[in-house]
């Protein structure tokens, strides 16, 4: 048996490989970099140990505090949209007989566009010259047209807009994943016993797709946290940084300003928020298999 | 009755979200330079091709395809093969620690670019591998194996193991034995697996943006975001360049949609 055991090791060892090199190395030297003072631009200085500097710097950064305040309205407002967006379509692509299999097709495309594609639709969508919303709100009248993603009040409001289109397919279709699982049964029960199709969905339906309704809350949300794409393509953080979420703000600050300590510090921040719906996730992944089994 | 038709309503409803904006993008990418800035906007374009040709010719936009095409053929490949090997292990071979491997993977993909983009940069840097497709090839590999693993094992699991066990005591090696009798039964899972790791590297931007910097080795979405503007932005050029882009992706996933879903949910929902 030891060695098979072996052979195993030898087909995990490739993945073993690029796991540890391009993804644990790194997080850990991110951890590592955050306690220092490192600077590209000024390489005379050298690498030196700062403590918790950076993570002082960081809470004392009014950028950086409304970078996360911006980051929170973005995931706090774009994941109840789209969970409640996506049951919809879910309850429709469930219930759906004639044509669901092309339904769902279409469903899936704004999902397969590249983000950085679907950026720039939005991004002409929303052109204050040829921009589609511009003429339906305003038709002709060009001298009222507005620029939103130059717009301070509303550049926020127009890259939730973009974000919301393109990712509630992907709810949806973990919502109807959740519907199927629910026996017909159920709902005949239901039916025999009088219930009305409002308290069939309040009584039958809510409660069956709980579980499915949170995983999609937790996998959206840690995607969200993490969007970058999109603010890269449309606004680059402005108007006036209204758009700066925490990621492009790291990645400005690393590879654009070359401070490596400092944008390892907002890595480590953003990380860290991550970790927490990630451990959530994890547990409840347990727990559901968990349930699964003493079925 | 009543109920038929507002559910016909409703999916006409889906439908229209789910395709206008993106049809009217395509149909910007159709429109002559005059229509693209006509006001009223021209719904239905002359389906002029000026836009394709210089987007061709002058934003060297075959270039962009060629790249994209090599970085995310390879890393599909290589992934494919490594998660197969890894998937393969860990189904056959009676290992206590398997799901502890997964959820580390799980976790893994979890992971804002942010958190570990610096380190990356550095070792690429360190390999004089920035600015080469091996360099954003072996980047792609580390981040779609996550994915491509947890949904091998789903399918893998599904094979049954009397099937291999027969063409063990046969005399297949552990080798022969996955390529000849787990690969092919499994075929569907490897497929959707490498259709998913490949829409992934296709569609990938941050560490595109930040490992490949020379114009002449950037991927399509890098070309795409970073498209050059003087004065004005060239809108019916973006508009050609996200059309060629996207098509692809589109018919693939509606020829294989159904493996598509399934193979989300495996890396979602079942666990």
């Amino acid at each position: 048996m030891k060695g098979s055991h072996r052979t195993a090791l030898l087909f995990l060892l490739p993945s073993f490989i690029f796991v540890a090199v391009f993804s644990l190395f790194p997080i850990l030297e991110s951890f590592r970099l955050s306690f220092y003072r490192l600077i590209l631009t000024l390489p005379w200085l050298g690498q030196k140990m700062v403590g918790w500097q950076n993570y002082v710097d960081l809470a004392e950064d009014p950028v950086a505090m409304e970078s996360l305040v911006t980051t929170l309205i973005f995931v706090g407002v774009t994941i109840p949209l789209e969970l409640l967006l996506g049951l919809g379509i879910a309850l429709v692509l469930n219930d759906v007989f004639h044509g669901r299999g092309l339904l769902r097709a279409v469903v899936l495309i704004p999902w397969a566009i590249p983000t950085v594609v679907s950026s720039q639709m939005w991004r002409f969508i929303f052109n204050d010259r040829y921009g589609l919303i511009n003429f339906i709100f305003f038709g002709g009248d060009v001298s009222r047209y507005l620029a939103p993603l130059a717009d301070p009040h509303l550049a926020l409001v127009a890259i939730m807009a973009a974000e919301i289109w393109k990712t509630t397919p992907f709810a949806a279709l973990i919502l109807l994943a959740g519907l199927q699982g629910i026996p017909d049964d159920l709902y005949e029960a239901a039916s025999i016993d009088g219930a009305t199709a409002w308290q069939k969905f309040r009584h039958v339906t809510v409660p069956l797709i709980r579980p499915a309704l949170l995983l999609a809350l937790l996998f959206r949300t840690i995607d969200s946290l993490r969007v970058f794409d999109l603010v890269f393509v449309t606004t680059q953080g402005g108007p006036a940084d209204k758009t700066n979420v925490l990621q492009f703000y790291g990645y400005k600050k690393t590879f654009a300003e070359g401070m490596v300590g400092y944008g390892s510090a907002i890595a480590v921040a953003v990380f860290s928020m991550s970790l927490v719906f990630s451990l959530a996730y994890l547990h409840f992944l347990k727990s559901s298999r968990q349930e699964g089994m003493a079925k | 009755m009543k109920r038929s038709v507002a559910l016909a309503l409703l999916s006409i409803g889906i439908a229209l979200y789910c395709l206008v904006p993106f049809l009217w993008f395509v149909l910007t990418s159709l429109k002559s330079a005059a229509e693209l800035t006509a006001i009223p906007p021209i719904l239905i374009p002359s389906f002029h091709l000026g836009f394709y040709q210089s987007a061709l010719e002058k934003y060297g936009l075959l270039h962009y395809i060629v790249n994209s095409v090599i970085v995310a053929g390879t890393a599909t490949l290589i992934t494919i093969v490594i998660g197969s090997l890894a998937a393969y292990a860990m189904t056959r071979f009676y290992l206590g620690w398997t799901n502890i491997y997964l959820l580390i993977l799980l976790a893994i993909s979890m992971f804002p670019q942010i958190a570990t983009a610096g380190p990356v940069w550095s070792i690429l840097d360190r390999l004089n591998w920035l600015n080469t497709y091996q360099g954003l090839v072996a980047a792609y590999i580390a981040l779609t194996l996550p994915l491509a693993i947890w949904i091998l094992t789903t399918f893998f699991r599904e094979v049954p193991r009397e099937i291999e066990e027969a063409a063990l005591i046969d005399g297949c090696s552990r080798f022969q034995s996955l390529y000849k009798v787990i690969l092919p039964l499994a075929a569907p899972g490897i497929l959707t697996a490498a259709l998913l790791v490949f829409i992934y590297a296709w569609n990938e931007f941050f560490f595109a943006l930040i490992i490949m910097t020379d114009p002449s080795v950037q991927t399509l979405p890098v070309g795409i975001a970073l498209f050059p503007g003087e004065y004005t932005m060239p809108w019916g050029e973006i508009a050609a360049a996200s059309t060629l882009a996207t098509i692809p992706l589109i018919v693939l996933t509606l020829i294989f949609q159904r493996g598509i879903v399934r193979g989300l949910c495996a890396g979602a929902v079942k666990g």
